[in-house]
């Protein structure tokens, strides 16, 4: 019985039939209706997933831990990094950048940065919802919006901050007036 | 078309009659074209909702609730869309094509009767007129086709044309029965002919057969898919429209959408009784009762026609045409002769068995007739 007639095309509706019905019972989102409605839920990005960079601080934003050494700057493939350093009245170089630039309409989000970083103060993000309007200027991107808390950073890679905060010696860099404190 | 006559007289008796007259023609078009462009805007909402189901997507969702206003942000689009004539292009057929393929798609709805006591124009040869009418929209396919001066296109009005020849033929000696049945041409009297319980033309071994029969030829006859050899996309582009834009195109979509669903009213008015049903004769409101009869009937025919679409696979052009000429043709000339066994049997159940054995007999016999040479089982050298 198994070359009836017109069985194949049978099976065939009951395998849609299946699909139809089942998409409105079946509470499994797996099976059916796989499909993230994108602006209204979003779908957890994976720990690995990178976009563009952006600078970690500890506790508050003036506690960088980039000392605008220059590493990745010099490391970027497509330069698109630019780094001037913080110096003090006398000429002083102090440890931290007065200018930190990315371009990320250069930037190809290879993470190369992130991976030269001996102080882990460049690390790559998962926001991808960066469209601006104009085409130079806007993504131009300065000091003040690439920073992002260790605990953003938490939030988003969980297992790599934890791992990259197990590494990490305290800090010896006091932030501007304040006793260094223990991390 | 009288009875809105009599009905303007009696309301307002002081009309002149030319106008009354106008009046009582043009409010069944009117009525008719509404009702029905209407559900041709629903339905190609709830064709997208229910194909997106079955391959499991959710469908158009955006527009209005649940995406209901799609079919409106649809035409909006293509009525603002650059309308782009081929250089080499039949300008004057290029043009009339799109026109002409509505046309008949609409004519055929002149002799559906949609509720009782309400069809637009009873003629006598009702069936005769629509599967004519229904055949002509080829013509402008053709038109369409070989207008645009483009070879895609052209191949996809070769196919059409075959295919709805080749078509028509079966589909006609499966409406032969109907007509051997009811014993009339008129699409009301053949409605008519269906009462009383399990009348319905469907409900009877040749009737059924000559329903899927009728069935797959309308699905064909549209270009609907399994059967859209005219526009197949992943062959010929778009077919015999590869050169429309806009709003023609627009107008090619629903030509033959309207023709899906006129097609669709004609068999349920052969095969499935119409707008008859429990409560459709009533006094006052039996006539809303008939018309929901006959929108649920229609229903189950565009159930079977998305479902189709969902599931199988376009055939191929030697598969589409053997069907119709080896296997849908001798069925349909054999379901006449059942037809007939069933007419002079002695008793009704001599006929029901005599016509059913029949039958079934002639589909087995067909499809072996039909089935290809089987091929033998491979063997491998090197696997086990």
């Amino acid at each position: 019985m198994s070359n009836l007639l017109g069985k194949g095309l049978i099976d065939g509706l009951v395998v849609t039939a299946k699909n139809f019905v089942g998409s409105y019972f079946d509470g499994n989102r797996k099976d059916r209706l796989f499909t993230y409605q994108y602006p209204e839920e979003r779908m957890k990005l994976p720990e690995n997933s990178r976009t563009f960079p952006f600078l970690v601080y500890d506790g508050t934003p003036d506690q960088l831990r980039c000392t605008a050494c220059k590493i990745c700057e010099t490391e970027c493939p497509p330069q698109c990094i630019y780094i001037v350093m913080e110096r003090d009245a006398n000429g002083k170089p102090l440890q931290r950048p007065r200018v930190f630039d990315i371009d990320i309409s250069v930037c190809m989000q290879c993470g190369i940065c992130a991976e030269v970083c001996p102080f882990n103060a460049i690390k790559m993000d998962c926001d991808f919802e960066r469209s601006k309007h104009g085409r130079f200027e806007d993504l131009l991107v300065h000091l003040p919006e690439l920073l992002k808390s260790n605990e953003y950073y938490h939030q988003i890679k969980s297992a790599e901050a934890t791992r990259v905060d197990a590494t990490r010696k305290p800090t010896k860099k006091p932030a501007a007036g304040t006793k260094p404190e223990k991390i | 078309m009288d009875a809105i006559y009599q009905l303007i007289h009696a309301y307002c008796p002081t009309m002149p009659d030319l106008l009354a007259l106008v009046l009582a023609i043009l409010l069944p078009i009117a009525i008719v074209m509404g009702v029905f462009l209407t559900v041709f805007a629903l339905l190609t909402w709830v064709e997208r909702k229910a194909l997106g189901r079955i391959q499991n997507r959710r469908g158009p969702n955006r527009v209005g609730p649940v995406g209901l206003f799609q079919p409106i942000a649809d035409g909006l689009k293509l009525l603002t869309k650059e309308d782009i004539v081929p250089d080499a292009a039949d300008k004057v057929v290029h043009f009339l094509a799109p026109v002409l393929v509505v046309v008949p798609a609409f004519l055929v709805l002149a002799v559906v009767p949609v509720a009782r006591g309400f069809v637009p124009v009873d003629l006598n040869i009702g069936v005769l007129f629509a599967l004519a009418v229904s055949t002509a929209s080829v013509l402008a396919l053709f038109m369409a086709g070989w207008a645009s001066h483009n070879k895609f296109s052209l191949l996809g009005a070769m196919r059409g044309v075959a295919q709805v020849v080749s078509y028509e033929v079966p589909m006609v000696l499966a409406a032969v029965v109907v007509l051997m049945a009811a014993g009339s041409l008129s699409s009301v009297t053949i409605v008519e002919a269906q009462r009383g319980l399990g009348g319905w033309f469907v409900c009877k071994p040749w009737g059924f057969v000559g329903f899927v029969i009728f069935q797959l030829c309308a699905m064909a006859e549209v270009a609907r898919t399994p059967f859209d050899l005219p526009e197949a996309e992943s062959e010929i582009v778009a077919g015999y429209h590869t050169e429309y834009s806009g709003f023609k195109f627009a107008l090619f979509q629903m030509g033959e959408y309207v023709a899906a669903i006129t097609m669709g009213g004609i068999t349920v008015t052969m095969f499935l009784g119409g707008y008859l049903g429990p409560g459709s004769d009533l006094p006052k409101i039996g006539w809303l009762i008939s018309a929901c009869w006959f929108f649920a009937k229609f229903g189950i025919i565009v159930v079977i026609n998305i479902w189709a679409r969902g599931t199988w696979p376009r055939v191929r052009v030697d598969q589409l045409l053997g069907f119709a000429w080896k296997l849908l043709l001798p069925l349909s000339l054999v379901n006449i002769v059942a037809m007939a066994v069933w007419h002079f049997s002695p008793s009704k159940l001599v006929g029901w068995v005599a016509s059913a054995v029949l039958l079934a007999v002639a589909i087995v016999a067909l499809v072996r007739l039909n089935a290809g040479a089987a091929f033998e089982k491979r063997s491998y050298r090197f696997t086990s």
